[in-house]
């Protein structure tokens, strides 16, 4: 029996567990309606059904979910007991191999066998997965049956369906939220776990401290000691995403805050604020490109022509300050916030004294709204230096360790995406390094938002 | 608490007059046609019940209204004589004149000499440090807060009290020298004990400032003013001597609200 037809079997069930168990809960409640008790009943008659329909449908679905976890391996168990299997290879590898080619054929994932050995399996392994659906389905019924009866019987007046239905609700509400949960301390856990294999090749130190990264010289067999200091890439990154872009961001997106908070009149906040943030949601590849076919031409050619060195096609500059400018809305966003939250009085009182408006803002409001400003730049730093694609684009791949902003730096997240992007192993130190980078990263921005939201939750207390 | 006889001193000289003033918000016109003059000498306490525009009519004298963008003021208001809206009457200068003192104490989040220095510093009045550490210790003293402070004014303003707070901006309004202090509801966030400081500083910065306050406490009013102003519905019902106000009434609604029939 196929999958969708045991869905749609079960699915029907349920429907019929709900009616009737609706039904005979609405019968029993007329009846007991008329010894005029108001606890003589308890929840609505909708509640029986689904009460009883759930009953029907979830021990059946986390059977199958098992079964489809544990009949693979007893369907291979049985194709292993047939005679034909006899002749198969001792050798474990060309084993699985001719028995995952009997598989598909028998699934009708694959047309014909490649290897004769593996069309024998093929009928044994037919008849043992038509064999284990079939059990399969009808565990999946008996339990369906099971679990409906034996709630079709609880169906009486005062039996509190209700309650029990909310509690189910609440379980799968809370499920859903630790899911989020759940998968990001999975990934926490496989980056610490390939983090671990990295840092048993390589010595964190030198990771940590050392200033030549080449992980292709490593792959070359030139050995592991010089290959993976990944100094040259923290600066990148921070040249990039901490300098560069916040010189950008920190003045431009404070001063719109500003401009838009106190001076515009509320016609011109009306447009321009959504505009502002729309910049936000422009996709981050595109300004990638435009980092790269745009900007950074460009910069070249302003460099070469008042006679910088070292100026390069891919520079830091041309992707520090399109990273500035997508980090704008953010900066602009945090600083709108905490400038707004002032209280008004704040205002007035340095008006009243005689304050001009710019007086007012670069004295009071400012320095009252800078803890929430100081929240809106951290979070910001967080958001450029995980940015991706902006770097991949437009700063390039050489290691450099330096101070010009004209030359060509990489930072950790390019590469990340160089280590894994093509052919590799996955048990060399070179595709392992991407781990590590992803850890490092991963603690810094992970840092960067605890202080960020602190500083910024210590802010909003200030004013309540 | 204090009780001086309210004797009202002769109106030597007339700080601040208001000829037939209306202030509208868009198309709705709270002040209706006011007429008012505020003496040096003599403390002039605006009552009224909630909504009569004694806080909108108060805040057109040092032009707090422009902040509002829908207000708009007619009329004339002069402050020793000058028109304070004519074009050739700087705001900065206005507000330097005619301080303000708001219903909640509103000192900014910096220190308590910070607080004081913040009116002399935007207006130049202190040559150096030695300066306006003179003009802070003198305007917490005026206020009566210099004992309480004097071995914390580094401390943050917002750490004080309610009352100490509220001196701290009447402090920081006396700072740059005004010649008019405007008080909005002062104590109305304040309780008994920290009122009661309040309203024996009003007793004695009388004479030295020109002191115009709002409340909607008549005891108030009647302890702390010598003049009497009563707003209702955007117009002054009636002005003049406080016991006159307060004893032998003109107007049947002034005699209505301090007797308590509506307010």
């Amino acid at each position: 029996m196929t999958g969708p037809a045991i869905f749609l079997l079960l699915a029907g069930l349920g429907a019929i567990a709900w009616v009737s168990a609706r039904a005979r809960a609405l019968r029993l409640q007329t009846v007991a309606r008329t010894s005029g008790r108001r606890d003589a009943v308890h929840s609505l008659p909708g509640y029986h059904g689904w009460y009883v329909a759930l009953w029907t449908l979830i021990p059946a679905a986390i059977f199958l979910a098992i079964w489809a976890n544990v009949s693979p391996g007893l369907i291979t168990q049985t194709v292993l007991s047939d005679p034909a299997a006899q002749s198969l290879p001792a050798d474990a590898f060309s084993r699985s191999a001719i028995l995952g080619e009997a598989r598909n054929i028998a699934s009708g994932a694959q047309a014909a066998a490649f290897n004769p050995a593996a069309q024998a399996l093929v009928e044994p392994y037919r008849s043992a997965i038509s064999e284990y659906g079939v059990i399969g389905a009808v565990l999946a019924l008996v339990l369906a049956f099971a679990g409906g009866a034996y709630a079709f019987t609880r169906v009486r007046p005062d039996f509190r369906a209700r309650t029990r239905v909310e509690r189910l609700v609440m379980a799968s509400l809370l499920i859903a939220s630790l899911l989020a949960i759940v998968t990001t301390l999975g990934i926490v856990v496989s980056l610490l776990w390939e983090s671990i294999r990295f840092f048993s090749m390589v010595n964190p130190v030198d990771f940590l401290f050392g200033t030549k990264w080449s992980p292709q010289s490593a792959a070359l067999g030139y050995g592991n000691k010089d290959a993976f200091g990944a100094v040259p890439l923290f600066w990148g990154t921070i040249f990039i995403g901490a300098i560069i872009a916040m010189v950008v961001a920190i003045p431009l997106g404070l001063m719109s805050a500003i401009y838009l908070t106190q001076y515009a009149r509320p016609q011109v906040r009306k447009w321009m604020k959504p505009i502002l943030e729309v910049l936000a949601g422009v996709p981050t590849v595109v300004y990638g490109y435009f980092a790269a076919l745009t900007i950074a031409p460009a910069l070249r050619d302003f460099a070469v022509s008042v006679g910088i060195h070292g100026a390069s096609s891919e520079s830091a500059l041309a992707a520090g300050l399109v990273m500035g400018v997508m980090i704008i809305p953010f900066v602009s966003s945090m600083a709108d916030d905490s400038i707004a939250a002032v209280p008004q009085s704040m205002r007035d009182g340095s008006l009243a004294m005689g304050a001009t408006t710019s007086e007012t803002i670069r004295k009071v409001l400012i320095p009252a709204a800078l803890p929430g400003v100081v929240g809106g730049v951290l979070l910001a730093v967080s958001r450029a230096i995980g940015e991706t694609m902006i770097v991949v684009m437009a700063a390039g791949l050489a290691a450099n360790l330096t101070l010009n902003p004209f030359s060509s730096v990489t930072t950790v997240t390019t590469q990340i995406v160089q280590l894994l992007t093509g052919d590799q192993e996955f048990d060399s130190a070179k595709t392992l390094a991407a781990f590590a980078l992803g850890l490092v990263l991963f603690i810094v921005t992970l840092l960067l938002n605890i202080v960020a939201l602190r500083v910024v939750k210590k802010y909003r207390e200030a004013y309540e | 608490m204090m009780h001086e006889p309210q004797t009202l001193a002769p109106a030597t000289e007339t700080k601040m007059t208001a000829r037939d003033v209306k202030v509208f918000y868009g198309d709705k016109q709270a002040i209706k046609g006011v007429s008012i003059d505020v003496d040096m000498d003599n403390v002039t306490a605006f009552i009224g019940p909630s909504g009569c525009g004694k806080s909108t009519f108060l805040r057109t004298l040092n032009r707090m209204n422009d902040t509002v963008a829908s207000a708009r003021v007619e009329g004339a208001i002069t402050l020793d004589g000058e028109d304070i809206y004519a074009p050739s009457m700087d705001v900065v200068q206005l507000r330097a004149r005619v301080g303000m003192v708001f219903q909640k104490p509103n000192p900014f989040p910096k220190s308590i000499y910070e607080n004081i220095a913040y009116g002399p510093r935007i207006h130049g009045l202190a040559a150096g440090k030695a300066d306006l550490d003179v003009i802070v210790e003198k305007s917490l003293r005026r206020a009566g807060l210099w004992d309480e402070v004097k071995d914390r004014l580094h401390d943050s303003g917002t750490a004080l009290s309610g009352g100490q707070q509220q001196r701290l901006c009447i402090g920081r309004a006396i700072a740059v020298e005004p010649e008019v202090i405007l008080m909005d509801e002062p104590c109305s966030a304040l309780d008994p004990i920290a009122t009661a400081k309040i309203e024996e500083l009003i007793h004695e910065l009388r004479g030295r400032y020109a002191i115009v306050i709002v409340t909607h406490n008549m005891q108030q009013a009647a302890r702390v003013s010598q003049r009497t102003a009563f707003f209702h519905l955007g117009e002054l019902v009636e002005y003049g001597v406080t016991s006159d106000i307060f004893t032998n009434p003109r107007q049947e609604r002034t005699k209505d609200y301090i007797t308590g029939r509506y307010g």
